[in-house]
């Protein structure tokens, strides 16, 4: 799971109002390489929770993001590379998601967060 | 300047608004030939289209089309032909024709089959235009086509053909169809029991207009057949699934949706996840993500679909229960059927929601042929649907692929009306099971007796078949 996914998920248990962000719990992060592009972070950029973003790479262990971003930052190449690196190449891959309100363990393995909910969580 | 767009006789529905989407894609043309745009055509495979720019170098892949060639002439004999040639002008042809250059002429037909020496014949005809080259049969610099196509007057299972009407031109774009080898499903490593044909999923990654800087995202992943196709396109891929061994397990470490990515060479997608489609885990901002949703919802004909929540909870037959405490890490949650309405009806929702303005929802929806009533397909306020191509599949039923483009915002009454409708979705669960069965409508046998009373609806047949050739 890249932080770009972690971004956008939230716990979405019957009843939780605030579901964003999810408490990672780290067993195991990788890396891997990705083809960079531009385009693609500019157009992601605006979509971001930056703040969550920010905590959730520090939790996975690359402090390098700065605590606030604007849109100007886009133009900085070196800024790009880490938002780059940061939102595409690192991967939890064995871990847990945890909700903010209940607590509720979403298990992150083989790098596929399963979020399906329990039948008394619908 | 004018080009004819000659196209494979396959997947009829699918072949103009494969090009409509290119034409969007690459930004290459106006307004079409409306005189040829006709119902007749749509069997034929000729269509006309002013481009703008050389088209050659802006079609980088097409499925369908055969190829795109500037007419130099055409008529309805050789008589005609000769002087509509003739009168071409001469700036446009000189510069293919001049001693330096090499040349190949390829006669095709539609309709009718040539000999060789009768190729060879016309070939010889076309004397009259003042060819300088050399032929090169293997590697020309340029490719003229005669094309003949004739009434050939007998049944053959395909509808009547057009007046006979010759064209000659030069080739300026060629179909890329060595794709569909390469990605066939039968040398596909993981591959699920619905997996989407190769040749079907670059027509929607297509109308989809998949390309690098794209986010593309299918809600019903499975083995990943249709992102490839848009990964291939080079967009950014994301799925999820309701099943998790579809998504995480795959059949072991060398054959699942990673390695199906990676045996193309193909960029591995920026996520998959396990999700329901009726419960989508998005935090609640976030909303115009997606540049496109391709997908092939389950419609319980081969696959039905699953959602959380019990099967036996949702009918009712067991009360709301507690998952204990000491069980709850490992506990597998059960699901129940997903009836389609509202499968498409959470997906229209999710698409409203999170695609972009202007972003494409492209995905198939079935249809039993006996009541297909032309544009009857789920509508949504966001949305305007912009093409719609019937695949058949059985005599009883059909599939259509949608596109549809997000022309409005996701509003505050949207959301209600949407969530109004998820609750009464949810309180009459069996009723939408019941009503949204398409599955007994294709597979019940038919009943010997009502064949037997004459009953109309089935031994009139309401649209002509052509399948095997009108595929």
């Amino acid at each position: 799971m890249r932080l770009l996914t972690h971004n956008m998920l939230s716990s979405n248990i019957k009843g939780v109002s605030n579901g964003f962000p999810l408490r990672i719990e780290v067993e195991k992060v990788i890396e891997k390489h990705v083809d960079f592009n531009a385009d693609f972070l500019r157009n992601m950029f605006p979509k971001i929770e930056w703040k969550a973003f920010v905590d959730a790479a520090k939790t996975i262990g690359y402090a390098e993001l700065p605590e606030e971003a604007d849109s100007s930052m886009l133009d900085s190449d070196e800024f790009l590379n880490k938002f780059h690196h940061a939102l595409l190449e690192l991967h939890l891959e064995e871990g847990g998601l945890v909700c903010p309100e209940t607590g509720r363990r979403f298990p992150v393995s083989k790098g596929i967060p399963n979020m399906l909910l329990h039948e008394d969580e619908v | 300047m004018w080009f004819l767009c000659m196209f494979f006789h396959r997947l009829l529905d699918y072949r103009k608004t494969e090009v409509e989407s290119l034409a969007e894609l690459f930004g290459a043309f106006g307004d079409r030939d409306r005189d040829r745009d006709d119902e007749e055509n749509k069997l034929l495979l000729e269509w006309r289209l002013p481009l703008h720019h050389h088209p050659g170098l802006s079609f980088p892949f097409r499925i369908l089309v055969k190829g795109l060639y500037e007419v130099w002439g055409e008529g309805g004999s050789y008589e005609e032909l000769e002087e509509s040639i003739r009168s071409y002008p001469d700036e446009r042809k000189l510069p293919y024709l001049n001693s330096g250059s090499t040349f190949k002429i390829t006669v095709d037909t539609f309709g009718k089959v040539i000999s060789f020496q009768e190729q060879n014949h016309r070939i010889k005809g076309l004397a009259y235009i003042p060819f300088k080259g050399r032929v090169d049969l293997r590697n020309p610099e340029h490719k003229f086509w005669l094309m003949e196509t004739d009434d050939y007057g007998v049944n053959n299972g395909l509808p009547p053909m057009v007046q006979r009407r010759i064209f000659f031109g030069r080739e300026v774009g060629g179909a890329d169809r060595k794709l569909l080898p390469t990605y066939q499903l039968k040398s596909r490593t993981y591959l699920g029991p619905t997996a989407m044909d190769a040749e079907m999923a670059f027509l929607m990654a297509n109308q989809a207009l998949a390309r690098p800087g794209k986010l593309v995202y299918d809600p019903f992943v499975g083995t990943g057949s249709i992102l490839i196709a848009a990964a291939h396109f080079g967009a950014m891929t994301m799925g999820a699934d309701i099943d998790i061994r579809v998504v995480r397990d795959g059949r072991g470490p060398d054959c699942n949706v990673w390695s199906n990515f990676k045996q193309y060479g193909l960029p591995m997608p920026v996520a998959l996840l396990r999700a329901d489609n009726n419960l989508p885990p998005w935090r609640p901002g976030l909303k115009e993500i997606f540049d496109a949703i391709i997908c092939d919802p389950p419609y319980g004909v081969r696959a039905g679909g699953r959602k959380s929540g019990g099967r036996k909870l949702l009918k009712g037959t067991v009360d709301p229960y507690t998952v204990p405490d000491d069980k709850r890490t490992d506990h597998i949650p059960s699901t129940g059927s997903y009836c389609l309405a509202e499968c498409v009806h959470d997906l229209l929702d999710l698409a409203a929601k999170m695609l972009i303005m202007g972003g494409r929802l492209v995905f198939f929806y079935p249809v039993l042929r006996e009541d297909y009533v032309e544009n009857h397909f789920p509508g949504h306020p966001c949305f305007k649907l912009i093409a719609t191509s019937e695949q058949i599949l059985s005599s009883r039923y059909s599939r259509v692929l949608l596109t549809m483009v997000k022309i409005s915002p996701y509003t505050e009454e949207i959301a209600e009306a949407a969530q109004i409708r998820h609750i009464e979705f949810r309180e009459n669960h069996l009723k939408w099971l019941e009503d949204g069965n398409l599955h007994s409508a294709v597979f019940t046998p038919t009943d010997p007796q009502l064949i037997a009373a004459g009953d109309s609806k089935l031994s009139k047949d309401p649209k002509p078949k052509y399948r095997g050739k009108y595929v």
